[in-house]
C-alpha cells in the first residue's frame, strides 16, 4: 500500500481566552477548537469536512497551513511532521499546500492587478524565474481555470464572484501544489456558479492529480466532491467514511440528524417525519460536556455518554459513539416531543 | 492529436490577445476627486499659492533684505500698497518689501507644513504598520512608547528644544518632525489590526511570504488612502504650529521669516494705520489652510466612497 499524502494524528488546536479586563495574573481558558483530529488522505483523493458553524472545520484548515499553532502530528507522504516545523524549513512544504478562501472578493488585494495576485506565490517560492516567464505562466493558468489571459491586468474589483473564485483557483495552483485545502470555497456564490466552480475543480483535480481537502457546510456538495466525508463536532470528529457510505447509512446520531435537515427537492415528501431535532444550542467550546461532546442534544444520550469519551472505532466506517446505528422512529419522535415542550 | 493541435493553436490565440488595460481602485479615486468642486477649488488654491511660492521672487521689484529709505520712518502713509513704488503688499515697519517677504514666508511656512507631514507618513505609517502587524508585545511596547511621547507636553518640548539648542530651521523640523508622526502611528495601527484578519493577508501568509513584504505590498497600500487623507490634514497643522511658535517669537530667525512671524509683526503695528502688514500674510495662511481642509475632505470622500 502506497503511503497516504497527509496522515493526522490526534490534531489539536486551543486558544487561550482572557475575560475581558482579567488581571494578567488571572489563568485564561482554554477554548479547544479543534481536539484530537485523526484522518488519513491518499494521494489523489478529496477529503469533505462538514459541520455546524464554529465546530472547528477552519481552524482546523488553518492548523493544516501553519496559521495557527497546533499540537499533534500532520505527517506529510515524504515522512516530515509539519505540525512545529521551523518557519524556514514548513516554507518548503509552503508551495506544495495551496489554500482557496470563503470569500472570493476579500481573498484577493484589491489594490493589485489579477497578474499580480496570481503570480505572487510563483514570486515567492521561485525567485529565479525571470518576469516575462512569470507572466507567461499566469496567462497559461489564467487559461486553465477558464479566465480570459487578456486581463491579467484588471482589478479584483472589477470581476464577479465567481471569477474572482477562479483567480484564487489559480493563485493556489500556479505553484503546483499536491494538496489544495478550501475552506467553504462556494459558500458565498449563487448556485449556478457553485457548480461551475465545483466542476472546474474536479476537472482541474483529475488533470492534476490533485488532493483535496474540501470543507463545506452544504452536505450535498461535498456527497458530490469528496470521496471520503469527516462529520466534525465541537472540534472533534463525529464520524468519517466513505462518502456513500455515510450518506446512505450514517451511524452516528448528529450525522443523521446533519443529514436530515438537508432540504429535499421534492415538495411531496414531507420532511417532517424525517427531521430529527437537536435541542438547545452548541455548548460553548471553552466548557464542553464531560464523555461525548454530543450528549447534551443527542435523542440516544445515555449515562455512559456523560462518563466516557467515546473513540473513534471501526476500520472503514469510523463513528466517535457508544450506541452507533440508525436512530429508530421512537427516537425521534421522543426528541421531537421534548423538543416542543 | 487534431484536437490538440487545435486547443493549442486557440490558447496560443487567447495568449496573444492585447491585454485589457485594469481600472485600478487609485484611477477611480482620481476621478471621483477630480468631480468633486470644492477639492478642485482647493487644489487650484494650492496650486496658485505655490507658484506664488515659487515664482514670486522673480515678480518682486525689491528683495527681501532691501530697505527702502525712502519709506523709512514713515512707513504709515509711504509705506502703504501701490503700484508706483514696487511695493505691490507694501511694506513692514523697517521698510522691507512686504510682497518679497510674504514670498519668503510662504516658502517658508509651506516647507515646514509639507516636511512635517512628510516626517509624520513615512515615520507613523511604517511605525504604525509595523506595530498593527506584528502585534503582541512588540505591538504593547511600540504603542506604549507613542503613549508616554504623547502625554508630554510637545509645545513644552518643542519651545525648551528652541530655547536650549538655539533656532534654526533644522531644530524647528527636528521638533516638529517629533511630535508629528504620533497621531498617525496611532491611526495606522488601528487600520492595521483590521486589515490584518482580511482573507487576502491570510492567503499571503499561507504561501510564506515573508513579513516585510506582507506590510509593503498588501498592508501599507491598503492603508495609503486614510494616510493621505490624514496628510493632507496635517499639513495645516504643522503649519498653524510652526505658526504659533513663531508668533510666540521662537520659530523662524530673522532673516527668515514664516507666515506666523509676519502675522505676528503685522497683528503687532496694527493699531498704527498699517493693517496690509497684517492683512496680506493672514490672506495666504487661510486661503492655504481653507485649500488643504478641501482637498482633504475631498480625498476622503473619494478614497472612501462608502464611508458617506
Amino acid at each position: 500500500m502506497t503511503r497516504p499524502l497527509l496522515t493526522v494524528r490526534d490534531l489539536r488546536v486551543s486558544f487561550p481566552i482572557r475575560p475581558s479586563g482579567a488581571m494578567p495574573w488571572t489563568r485564561s481558558r482554554l477554548l479547544r477548537a479543534v481536539d484530537g483530529v485523526d484522518f488519513t488522505l491518499p494521494a489523489g483523493q478529496t477529503l469533505g469536512v462538514v459541520g455546524e458553524s464554529g465546530c472547528g472545520k477552519s481552524t482546523l484548515a488553518r492548523a493544516l497551513i501553519g496559521l495557527v499553532p497546533a499540537k499533534g502530528r500532520a505527517e506529510w507522504i515524504d515522512g516530515a511532521d509539519l505540525i512545529g516545523l521551523s518557519p524556514r524549513r514548513m516554507m518548503a512544504y509552503r508551495s506544495q499546500i495551496q489554500m482557496i478562501f470563503q470569500d472570493p472578493l476579500a481573498s484577493l488585494n484589491p489594490r493589485m492587478t489579477v497578474g499580480q495576485i496570481i503570480a505572487e506565490p510563483l514570486a515567492t517560492h521561485r525567485p529565479d524565474l525571470p518576469r516575462a516567464q512569470i507572466r507567461d505562466r499566469v496567462k497559461a493558468m489564467m487559461d486553465r481555470v477558464g479566465l480570459l489571459p487578456s486581463q491579467i491586468n484588471r482589478y479584483p474589483h472589477e470581476f464577479s464572484g465567481g471569477q474572482c473564485q477562479r483567480i484564487g483557483i489559480a493563485r493556489a495552483l500556479i505553484v503546483e501544489p499536491r494538496l489544495i485545502i478550501c475552506d467553504e470555497p462556494v459558500s458565498a456564490l449563487d448556485v449556478s456558479i457553485q457548480a461551475q466552480v465545483i466542476n472546474l475543480l474536479m476537472r482541474l483535480q483529475a488533470d492534476l492529480g490533485l488532493s483535496l481537502i474540501f470543507i463545506a457546510h452544504d452536505l450535498s456538495v461535498v456527497r458530490h466532491i469528496s470521496d471520503r466525508v469527516m462529520v466534525l463536532y465541537l472540534g472533534k470528529v463525529m464520524e468519517i467514511a466513505s462518502s456513500d457510505d455515510l450518506y446512505s447509512n450514517p451511524q452516528h446520531p448528529y450525522t443523521q440528524a446533519l443529514l436530515s435537515a438537508v432540504p429535499v427537492p421534492d415538495p411531496s415528501q414531507d420532511p417532517a417525519a424525517r427531521i430529527v431535532p437537536l435541542r438547545g444550542e452548541l455548548p460553548s467550546p471553552t466548557d464542553p460536556p464531560s464523555g461525548c461532546v454530543f450528549r447534551t442534544r443527542c435523542p440516544r444520550a445515555a449515562a455512559r455518554c456523560a462518563a466516557e469519551v467515546p473513540v473513534l472505532a471501526g476500520s472503514d466506517h469510523q463513528t466517535a459513539c457508544h450506541f452507533p446505528g440508525p436512530l429508530t422512529a421512537q427516537e425521534i419522535a421522543r426528541a421531537r416531543t421534548v423538543e416542543a415542550a | 492529436m487534431v484536437i490538440d493541435e487545435r486547443k493549442m493553436r486557440s490558447l496560443a490565440a487567447r495568449m496573444a490577445q492585447a491585454e485589457v488595460r485594469g481600472r485600478s481602485p487609485w484611477a477611480d479615486a482620481r476621478r471621483r476627486f477630480f468631480r468633486n468642486k470644492a477639492a478642485m477649488a482647493g487644489l487650484m488654491i494650492l496650486v496658485l499659492v505655490a507658484l506664488f511660492a515659487i515664482f514670486g521672487g522673480q515678480a518682486a521689484v525689491w528683495s527681501n533684505e532691501e530697505l527702502d529709505f525712502s519709506v523709512m520712518g514713515q512707513v504709515a502713509t509711504m509705506g502703504a500698497p501701490s503700484w508706483s513704488n514696487g511695493h505691490y503688499f507694501g511694506t513692514d515697519d523697517l521698510g522691507r518689501d512686504l510682497f518679497a517677504r510674504t514670498v519668503q514666508g510662504t516658502q517658508i511656512s509651506l516647507l515646514v507644513g509639507i516636511v512635517g507631514a512628510g516626517i509624520a507618513v513615512i515615520v507613523g505609517t511604517l511605525y504604525g504598520a509595523v506595530a498593527g502587524y506584528v502585534g503582541g508585545r512588540t505591538d504593547q511596547a511600540m504603542m506604549r512608547l507613542v503613549d508616554i511621547l504623547m502625554s508630554i507636553p510637545y509645545m513644552f518640548v518643542l519651545i525648551l528644544l528652541l530655547v536650549m539648542f538655539g533656532r534654526s530651521m533644522s531644530m524647528l523640523f527636528l521638533g516638529i518632525g517629533l511630535i508629528s508622526w504620533l497621531d498617525m502611528a496611532r491611526i495606522v495601527r488601528g487600520q492595521t489590526l483590521s486589515l490584518k484578519n482580511r482573507e487576502f493577508i491570510e492567503a499571503a501568509r499561507a504561501t510564506g511570504v515573508p513579513t516585510w513584504r506582507i506590510i509593503t505590498r498588501h498592508v501599507v497600500p491598503n492603508l495609503l488612502g486614510v494616510v493621505a487623507v490624514y496628510a493632507t490634514l496635517l499639513v495645516p497643522l504643522m503649519i498653524l504650529t510652526e505658526s504659533f511658535i513663531s508668533f510666540l517669537g521662537l520659530g523662524v530667525q530673522e532673516p527668515l521669516t514664516s507666515w506666523g512671524a509676519l502675522i505676528s509683526e503685522g497683528a503687532g503695528t496694527m493699531n498704527y494705520g498699517t493693517l496690509w502688514q497684517l492683512a496680506f500674510p493672514l490672506f495666504f495662511f487661510v486661503i492655504t489652510l481653507f485649500g488643504f481642509f478641501f482637498v482633504g475632505d475631498g480625498l476622503r470622500d473619494a478614497l472612501d466612497p462608502k464611508d458617506r
